[in-house]
């Protein structure tokens, strides 16, 4: 499997391993980490194993901790200024993947690199929570009237918000499958586990179970797979983490992956984890949870899970990346609706989003 | 070895094979492409330039190639990869070499955290070297590559690298990107200046690149303590005007300026506040590159510099 045999997997099964890698190592190693979005993640490492890196490579694993670690404190600054905009509102806000590391101080959060803010609400209060971000400084970008229906109509989430004076992103979601995605979720049952978070009494994040099986069910059913690595080591952390935490950990996992029908999901989590990054997992129910065609998958997952750099592909690996994207659309949403907004985005997209920016002025 | 002591073959094979390693200043760079006039360009530009180690660490694996297809029928483009990812959107084949550069302006600012990185040229002389900050059309590239040739060794025209550990500018003594006018002016000012094939109709006019005098090629490895930091602004008509500018406000344009200020956060404040410190600080006007090379050879180090 292309991902297992990749330098950066090797690393991340034994990171001992940092402590001996050649020059001519690093040159791959570099490129392949920068591309899986993990360079601040090998420098936690390293410490961690009480390496220390010379030489330029050590330049570059010592910057990138910095930059992390700055985005982590500016994570904890976006998230207070959310509480403060929720603050004396009756909405349950859970902060999702990233955020929710962060915040719950989970080893997955050390040296990760955020791109926005990810939250929840229930549907019910979508409007009214959109409009406490908009009010507190987080307005909608430019988006064609395409945009918009795509995303409020059909995705399970409004279009992304930005604010006027930080520039930061959020993601507001009311739940964690599109609304015309094949799998169907019942968000309210997350809603009903969420852990509140200590210090912000509006905010929640996921219990251990739900917080795991969503972001599996993020990286399996999505169709971008830029940092996919970084999401499976996210993925093993968690799976590694949870189970020394409490006891009947997996029954208990396995048990909601029926309940909130994402046994799929996991299944492709428990059995990547374990196949790239020897991650423990014990046998039980989810092995009868797979595809039909459990080898082509592999063949996909297995180039697509990879960094995605010339050293760690092959022949193949476009064709499967660019297959998992058309599955990302095929689960989300059904062809009736998929095939016109493919044509969409294809044919039309730039065009209209050229003539939204004229009419916006911008 | 110098890239000039290559045949051009061999640097034909390298830059279409593994590619062609390069030193500049403290970075490798593997560069690969296949189009001739980046060949020549290459060739022109970075002749005084020396080779990296084969098996040694590359900071940056860039490609510039042709996206091939139907369209490279018609009107032929170019692209710009680095590690396999593409930045930006594709130019016409004509951009190329100037693509390139623009490319590992890029690579350098959004990758290298062991430095402030800072939109600005940096020329050094008698061991104090100037930052020259400033928004596009103020006039750095130019007066940068004026001073140059009248004795100030170029650091670098386009990125002022404090490195974090020292407080010191690092040199790249890459090519000085020259647009529209300036070309001809640096032409008239330095008849014996190499200049590569001019890029007509960018998104920034008209691009051409002035080669790095040997000298500050060959220093590319010295680095240089920070000593003034000069805002110019070319202004038509205008006798030079060199004015103190307060730390304070010096500061917040600096910031300003900065690539990495906020991503390095405390860090980015400690190394920033260290420069100024050991600066002096102007605003410089000026209309005639004679009149600024006469200023800025009476610059006097700062008297009280913390070093």
């Amino acid at each position: 499997m292309l991902a297992r045999d990749s330098l950066l997997a090797g690393i991340l099964r034994n990171p001992q391993k940092l402590g001996g890698l050649s020059l001519s190592q690093w040159d791959i190693l570099i490129p392949q980490a920068r591309r899986a979005g993990l360079v601040a993640r090998l420098a936690w490492l390293a410490e961690a194993q009480g390496l220390s890196v010379s030489g330029r490579p050590g330049e570059y694993l010592e910057g990138a901790r910095i930059v992390a670690n700055r985005q982590n404190q500016a994570v904890r600054f976006e998230v207070d200024r959310i509480q403060a905009a929720f603050e004396g509102s009756d909405i349950p806000v859970v902060l999702l993947k990233g955020a929710a590391y962060v915040m719950s101080e989970l080893p997955c959060s050390l040296g990760r690199t955020f791109s926005d803010i990810d939250l929840l609400v229930p549907a019910a209060h979508l409007a009214t929570a959109e409009k406490i971000l908009n009010f507190h400084g987080w307005a909608g970008g430019h988006h064609t009237p395409y945009d918009h229906r795509y995303y409020r109509k059909w995705m399970h989430e409004i279009p992304p918000l930005q604010h006027i004076r930080r520039m930061t992103v959020i993601d507001l979601h009311h739940a964690i499958l599109p609304l015309t995605a094949r799998i169907k979720s019942q968000p309210e049952l997350l809603f009903a586990k969420a852990i509140a978070l200590d210090g912000y009494p509006n905010l929640y994040v996921l219990a251990p179970t739900d917080m795991l099986l969503h972001s599996a069910t993020h990286l399996f059913t999505e169709g971008e797979y830029n940092h996919s690595l970084r999401d499976l080591a996210d993925l093993d952390a968690l799976l590694r983490l949870f189970p020394a935490r409490e006891s009947g950990f997996w029954a208990e996992l396995e048990e909601r992956a029926a309940e909130l029908n994402l046994t799929r999901p996991l299944y492709y989590a428990l059995r990547y984890c374990n196949a790239i990054l020897d991650t423990p997992v014990p046998a039980g129910p989810w092995k009868t949870w797979g595809p039909a065609l459990p080898a082509f998958m592999d063949a996909m997952f297995g180039r697509a899970l990879a960094p995605q750099h010339a050293s760690c592909a092959d022949t193949w690996s476009e064709m499967g990346r660019w297959l998992l994207y058309v599955r990302g659309h095929w689960l989300r949403m059904p062809l009736h609706l998929l095939i016109p907004h493919l044509f969409y985005k294809a044919f039309l997209a730039e065009r209209n989003e050229e003539a939204s920016k004229k009419e916006n002025g911008a | 070895m110098l890239l000039s002591q290559l045949t051009p073959a061999d640097l034909h094979d390298r830059l279409r094979e593994g590619g062609l390693r390069l030193r500049m200043g403290e970075f490798t760079v593997n560069l690969r492409t296949g189009l001739p006039s980046v060949m020549d360009g290459i060739s022109l530009m970075y002749g005084n330039f020396p080779l990296g180690e084969e098996n040694g660490f590359a900071d940056f694996h860039v490609t510039v190639a042709s996206p091939g297809g139907l369209r490279r029928w018609l009107r032929p483009q170019v692209l710009f990869s680095h590690d396999g990812h593409i930045p930006f959107k594709p130019l016409p084949v004509q951009h190329g070499y100037a693509l390139l550069e623009w490319g590992l302006n890029w690579c350098i600012s959004s990758h290298c955290h062991q430095y402030l990185t800072i939109h600005a040229g940096v020329i050094e002389r008698n061991g104090h070297a100037a930052i020259l900050p400033a928004p596009p059309g103020s006039g750095k590239s130019t007066l940068c590559a004026a001073l140059v040739q009248r004795g100030w060794r170029l650091l670098s025209d386009e990125l002022a690298l404090v490195s974090r550990r020292s407080g010191l500018l690092m040199p790249i003594a890459r090519p000085v990107n020259l647009k529209n006018q300036s070309i001809d002016i640096i032409r008239a000012f330095e008849p014996g200046a190499v200049i590569g094939e001019p890029a007509t109709e960018t998104s920034k006019g008209t691009v051409a690149h002035l080669r790095a005098p040997d000298n500050s090629v060959r220093r590319a490895h010295e680095p240089a303590p920070p000593a003034w930091v000069i805002f110019p602004r070319y202004e038509a008509g205008a006798s030079p005007r060199l004015v103190t500018m307060p730390k304070g406000e010096a500061f917040m344009q600096l910031a300003d300026s900065a690539f990495n200020y906020s991503a390095l956060g405390e860090e980015g404040f400690r190394v920033l506040a260290d420069t100024i410190d050991r600066c002096e600080c102007f605003s410089f006007a000026y209309s005639r590159l004679d009149d600024a090379v006469e200023t800025f050879s009476r610059l006097a180090p700062p008297t009280s510099a913390a070093s």
